[in-house]
């Protein structure tokens, strides 16, 4: 019990850690201090938070495609859900923390009982600290005058690289991960931006419906 | 900007809700599961590509390569995220500097 809430803590830490990378790209985008802090507070789901800020001149497409990656949370929660029970409240507080990290946490557990505590502690310490790091972060990224010159625009393909490598096992995941990337690259001076995701995802789309028949 | 953040944050919160929620044959079909665990890496990947070759509807090919190219290596090397970041701003920054 005392270290599945150790191991809670610790993935809350390093995860927070990015919290502070997460406010600093999105101030350095264009976006407020305000609008970041909302972000981590009301969408909290990292991947999609980062998505939307990538492509602060369309907004919309922004966020279709926070939308999109959020997807996996509803297959989270199909996973989770008959080991945690939750009812009413609890299960609206629950929803709020269904995301990678409380998941994996909670699914490498044998006992429903051990699993309910991993998923709430490895959720809250993730939510205490990813607002607290991406208050911090969007506070000095506001602050500095031109983030170009510190490589900050280096920072969020760095962060989705560090996202999509763990997600890369067999054949199927290169080739996909490829195919995207190529026609992102091909669309990109064809149309507006935001939309060359929007047709990656289209691929990956096409790909599992043919993939799984 | 706000209509966006306040829209995608409430949808990102119903998705996670709806999880909770259904009944698990509803959404729990082989195909659904599929693409969901596809959707990440293609749109992961895509974003990668834009945001180090893109610059607008242009491409362009600058300092964010050697940063992306420093991030694959701290990557490999299986070092922390916030290194990761931090290595690939680094690199970036050096390069532009020295260009």
């Amino acid at each position: 019990m005392r270290s599945i809430v150790r191991d809670a803590l610790v993935v809350g830490v390093a995860t927070g850690a990015y919290g502070v990378s997460f406010g600093a790209i999105a101030s350095a985008a264009g976006f407020g201090v305000a609008q970041a802090c909302v972000l981590s507070l009301v969408m909290f789901t990292g991947a999609s938070q980062f998505a939307l800020v990538a492509v602060p001149d369309n907004p919309g497409a922004g966020a279709w495609t926070a939308l999109l990656l959020g997807t996996r949370n509803a297959l989270y929660g199909l996973r989770i859900a008959p080991l945690l029970h939750a009812r009413g409240t609890t299960r609206l507080a629950a929803a709020h923390v269904v995301i990678d990290e409380s998941t994996a946490m909670a699914v490498a557990r044998d006992e429903p009982a051990d699993a309910r505590v991993a998923f709430w502690a490895t959720g809250v310490s993730i939510y205490v600290l990813w607002n607290v790091a991406t208050f911090a972060g969007a506070l000095a990224g506001d602050h500095l005058s031109d983030p170009e010159v510190f490589g900050l625009d280096a920072a969020a393909p760095a962060a989705f690289l560090a996202l999509l490598v763990p997600r890369l096992h067999g054949r199927e995941a290169w080739v996909l991960a490829a195919a995207a990337a190529l026609v992102a690259l091909a669309a990109t001076p064809v149309v507006p931006s935001g939309v060359p995701v929007l047709l990656a995802a289209a691929v990956a789309a096409a790909a599992g419906v043919r993939g799984s028949r | 900007m706000w209509t966006s953040v306040l829209l995608a944050s409430a949808g990102c919160y119903a998705l996670k809700l709806l999880g909770l929620s259904v009944p698990p044959r509803v959404l729990d079909d082989r195909r659904v599961r599929h693409v969901g665990s596809l959707l990440p890496i293609a749109m992961l990947s895509a974003f990668i590509a834009t945001q180090t070759f893109g610059d607008g509807t242009d491409l362009a090919f600058d300092a964010r390569v050697a940063g992306v190219a420093m991030a694959a290596v701290c990557v490999w090397r299986r070092l922390p995220f916030l290194v990761v970041i931090v290595a690939a701003c680094a690199a970036t920054a050096l390069v532009r500097l020295a260009a």
